[in-house]
């Protein structure tokens, strides 16, 4: 995993604080409601462990949220926060993180509120490359609304709307965060609170846009769905792992430690699985400019009933934001202006007047 | 030849043409120069939604109407009393405005057999004899205004198709010199316009002087005509449309009210310009977002809004349906935004380069649950410059989305703008929290300080805005019903009742900080009422004045604000016998009046895409005069297309 000291490039105009803080001082009076067993949960306990270490100035952070289980998210941290509706938080957001350099703009977004009703608004931003960390939390289900297929269920999901199966073709979220040239994607998982951790802390390090896709079970509609990356006896065929720098292996442990199974180029052009040993293994470069191979990686993912996924992070590149060019031409612009009232005057006289005594 | 110089109070020009022959331009341009001279002016300018409609044909033709004089007027007027037209189509489709006696100036140039068949005309009507015939009908002229324009510029060695696309100028040379219009205005524009093109620039100069000069030397025109400069109020003036006032009162807000402007936004016809024009101003701090789609501008807006900017999203009333339930959480967050909506023909795409004011239901009533929304509307295209520093106003103070109903004529006209002295703006302050702002005791007695955004104020009900980065007053808000006070999610039955009528109390509020209405009843003797809101202002003024000269008794109130009414409203609305609401819709002010004040309005209604006509609008009035007064001198009731609605 990528570690960067702070000041984080993603964070670097937000005012931070010397002192020492800690979990409680984020966590927000508000009783906490999600059902028990709830995946939000241990992301929510893993968030509000980790801000304090970012050492930013509480009051400068920003979470933004939109319609869903996991929209909740903004109530329960002791931060400036907006419940906003449904799928709409990335537009939002886009205006705060543009209009203010000084604070730490996040969004918590579900798979229905992100991908079904905000689909236009979470490509833009990404394109945009807008300063701002997406929590993507997919449990591949629509909760709030009691268990729908949502845009990432599997074909063939039974559901209530869909009682003899889904016949809808779902979204890989990684995909489409490639595909909508996304800076940064990495995808974890919300029982593995190591591994979420350091992805949410890279992501905030990260300038512009950070997607996050965070396999989340739903225990009432959905429970079960990421078993295959959960469970210790399928987890290790079932995670892909991606490391920066390090070859691309997964599977049961072989005799030089790693995985007995390994991901190298096709010939078609993709990604496939070889043995561990085979030469031909990729070293993962998530800084690679070009998108083909992460997104080839992507599509390692189980499209239906998930028995395999890459977990981690599969692109990290640096591209100039909007946000900052957007100020950089007002900044430009009004540098050095002072006399505001002298130059509207100026502006609304315009060159064309005439006077009458 | 010695020409005559004959005195007029007032002109109605209309040029006409293809999409592609400039008229827009040449309209402008003339505008200019009657500015320039110091006459009062209204402008309507008249455009087909495609780009480049086929050329040669009615639905391509473009027209720009200017209306000047010597004294102080209110429209673009109703029916020209000159009309050049620049092909077959632009006189075949602006010939039903021109009354008979009037005069019409035709490029003959492309009145060919095929233009003429495109235009739907079976035999050359410039050619026509005898009874019913344009010679006969018309004071005509017949020019080959492109013809002359080539042999102008055929010095500067242009191909044909660009030497002929400069006999706009030319006719606005040959109608600058019929009208005495100042020249400096134009050649230094297109001196400024086409610096980069010397050809070109040349070219445009020298087809207008020859223009001027053929006015001044042909036999074809021996009268020229002087409209004196207006007697105006003291001032300086100039030409302004209603999107750049609108957009200059925008920056203005900005600098009166301290805020950062956020534009955020998604471009459509007749609301784009205002984009463009607060693009230009970064220097005023100003940053504009083109976003994805109208959900995205008003929601990037709101988003600037909560982290202390003045959020704005410009848009028309397609886009508005789009905004509605962004408009909702801003009403539920209570955050000050504004939303303008220039109106366009509707519904949906409608009629989009046309105007109409059937937005204001929408706007008063278009989102889910008690969703209540101030609403102001400017009179006519300079007011758009103060209607959007008082939406400011009521905005910040209040903390709330307002909206701002211009409409396509308001856009587009112009008219002389007073300038106002910038010392002179309200000043507005956005009053940003800055301490906690209520001590809470816990069951062991023990005091803490808290934050609660939805504390307010006694007067206004607004509640505090207090913005991220401010150390000790972190909260969320959102679509959820808060609790009274903290703000917090509450589902409490009793609090929901009592939060609706609190946010509804809290726009009521806005009347008591709104000026007395003024009421414009010059005898003071009027039993009936003309009430109006809106770019519908000129002509109701214009037809107030008509009806007036004819020795009735009219009164004229005109509405700012839709919502909140001002308190005055009901009672003046009960001194009158009879009120009429002229609109361009179908009785949407009314249907809202009739509603708060049960006084059963008159409807004057017209909803076909143009502005309402004064001698219309004033022989209804008439109607409804005599009717009221009794007069047995009642003349017949408004046309088929006008539906009067008693």
């Amino acid at each position: 995993m990528t570690t960067q000291e702070l000041p984080f490039p993603g964070l670097a105009g937000v005012p931070t604080k010397d002192e020492p803080q800690n979990r409680k001082e984020y966590t927000a009076d508000q009783e906490v409601r999600w059902c028990p067993g709830c995946g939000d949960y241990a992301i929510l306990a893993a968030v509000q462990g980790f801000l304090p270490d970012l050492g930013l100035r509480r009051e400068n952070i920003v979470f933004i949220s939109g319609i869903g289980c996991s929209s909740r998210f903004p109530y329960y941290l002791d931060t400036y926060g907006m419940h906003s509706i449904h799928g709409r938080a990335p537009a939002i957001a886009t205006g705060i993180a543009t209009a203010r350099e000084d604070l730490s703009v996040w969004v918590v977004t579900g798979d229905g509120d992100a991908l079904s009703i905000g689909g236009n608004h979470l490509i833009h931003a990404m394109r945009r490359n807008v300063n701002m960390t997406i929590l993507l939390f997919n449990n591949r289900i629509y909760g709030l609304t009691k268990g729908q297929y949502s845009p990432t269920s599997e074909p063939g999901k039974i559901t209530k709307s869909t009682p003899v199966g889904s016949v809808d073709h779902p979204f890989n979220p990684v995909s489409l965060a490639l595909g909508a040239e996304a800076s940064f994607v990495a995808r974890t998982i919300d029982s593995d609170r190591k591994h979420l951790t350091a992805v949410l802390s890279a992501a905030a390090a990260h300038r512009g846009t950070s997607l996050v896709e965070i396999y989340q079970n739903c225990p009432i509609f959905n429970d079960g769905a990421f078993d295959a990356v959960k469970e210790n006896d399928t987890k290790a065929d079932a995670i892909i792992p991606l490391e920066h720098g390090e070859p691309i292996r997964f599977g049961v442990l072989g005799e030089d430690g790693l995985g007995t199974k390994g991901i190298a180029r096709s010939a078609s052009g993709g990604v496939e699985v070889v043995a561990g040993d085979d030469p031909n293994v990729l070293v993962h470069d998530a800084h690679n400019p070009d998108p083909t191979i992460a997104f080839a990686l992507s599509r390692l993912t189980d499209a239906g009933v998930l028995h395999q996924a890459p977990i981690g992070i599969f692109r990290s590149v640096v591209r100039p934001t909007y946000d900052d060019g957007a100020r950089q031409q007002v900044a430009t612009a009004t540098a050095g202006q002072e006399d505001q009232a002298a130059a509207l005057a100026g502006l609304i006289n315009g060159k064309d007047t005439w006077t009458v005594l | 030849m010695a020409k005559q110089v004959q005195q007029l109070d007032r002109v109605i020009i209309r040029f006409a043409g293809d999409s592609g022959d400039g008229m827009q331009l040449t309209g402008d341009r003339f505008t200019q120069e009657s500015a320039a001279f110091g006459n009062d002016l209204a402008t309507f300018p008249n455009f087909p939604a495609e780009i480049r409609a086929p050329q040669g044909t009615l639905p391509g033709v473009s027209s720009f109407q200017v209306h000047f004089a010597d004294h102080d007027i209110l429209t673009a007027g109703d029916a020209p009393d000159v009309l050049v037209a620049m092909n077959p189509a632009a006189l075949k489709a602006n010939l039903h405005d021109m009354k008979p006696g009037t005069a019409i100036i035709v490029d003959s140039h492309d009145f060919s057999n095929r233009n003429l068949i495109k235009a739907g005309y079976e035999g050359n009507p410039l050619e026509e004899e005898g009874a019913g015939s344009l010679a006969e009908d018309y004071n005509l002229s017949v020019l080959d205004l492109t013809g002359m324009t080539v042999e102008a510029v055929k010095e500067f060695g242009l191909s044909r198709k660009d030497a002929a696309r400069a006999k706009n100028m030319f006719a606005l040379g040959l109608l600058s010199w019929m009208y005495g219009r100042p020249t400096e205005t134009t050649i230094d524009f297109l001196s400024a316009r086409f610096a980069k093109v010397p050809d070109i620039r040349d070219a445009n100069i020298t087809a207008f002087k020859a223009g001027w000069n053929f006015g001044e030397t042909t036999e074809a025109f021996v009268v020229s005509y002087e409209i004196k400069p207006a007697k105006m109020e003291p001032g300086t003036y100039r030409n302004i449309s209603g999107n750049l006032a609108l957009a200059y009162g925008l920056v203005a807000s900005g600098v009166q009210s301290g805020l950062p402007v956020f534009l955020g936004t998604y471009p459509i016809t007749p609301a784009t310009d205002i984009l463009h024009e607060l693009s230009k101003h970064k220097r005023f701090g100003i940053t504009t977002f083109q976003a994805e789609d109208e959900i995205a501008g008003i929601g990037a807006a709101l988003g600037a809004s909560f982290a202390g900017s003045l959020g704005i999203t410009t848009t028309s009333g397609p886009g508005i349906a789009l905004k509605s339930e962004t408009i909702g959480l801003a009403v539920m967050t209570e955050l000050p935004l504004l939303i303008i909506d220039v109106q366009r023909g509707g519904p949906s795409t409608g009629l989009p380069t046309k105007t109409e004011q059937a937005d204001l239901l929408q706007a008063m009533f278009g989102r889910n649950g008690e969703s209540p929304v101030p609403i102001v509307a400017p009179q006519s295209p300079g007011d758009c410059f103060a209607a959007a520093i008082e939406a400011t106003r009521i905005a910040v103070t209040y903390r709330t989305p307002v909206m701002l109903l211009s409409d396509g004529y308001l856009a587009n006209g112009s008219e002389p703008w007073s300038i106002p002295d910038v010392e002179s703006l309200p000043k507005i302050d956005p009053d940003f929290a800055s301490a906690t702002n209520k001590t809470v005791t816990d069951k062991k007695g023990e005091t803490t300080e808290e934050y609660w955004p939805y504390l307010r104020d006694e007067e206004t009900l607004a509640r505090p805005w207090a913005i991220p980065g401010t150390p000790g007053l972190e909260h969320r808000i959102g679509g959820l019903e808060k609790g009274d006070g903290h703000g917090n999610i509450s589902y409490d039955p009793a609090n929901h009742d009592f939060m609706v009528r609190t946010r509804q109390a809290k726009v009521d509020r806005i009347a008591d900080s709104l000026p007395p209405l003024e009421v414009e009843d010059p005898s003071g003797k009027a039993k009936v009422l003309v009430l109006g809101w809106g770019s519908t202002y000129g002509p109701i003024g214009a037809a107030a004045r008509r009806v007036r000269k004819a020795g009735l008794d009219v009164a004229q109130v005109h509405l700012r604000h839709l919502n909140p009414f001002p308190k005055d409203l009901g009672e003046i609305l009960k001194r009158y016998d009879a009120v009429m609401i002229p609109e361009m819709n179908l009785g949407q002010l009314s249907l809202l009046i009739r509603a708060k004040f049960l006084v059963d309005v008159v409807g004057y209604n017209q909803v076909n895409g143009m502005p309402l006509k004064a001698a219309e609008l004033a022989e209804a009035i008439t109607d409804l005069i005599t009717a009221t007064t009794g007069d047995v001198n009642a003349s017949d009731a408004g046309t088929g297309t006008k539906e009067t609605v008693k």
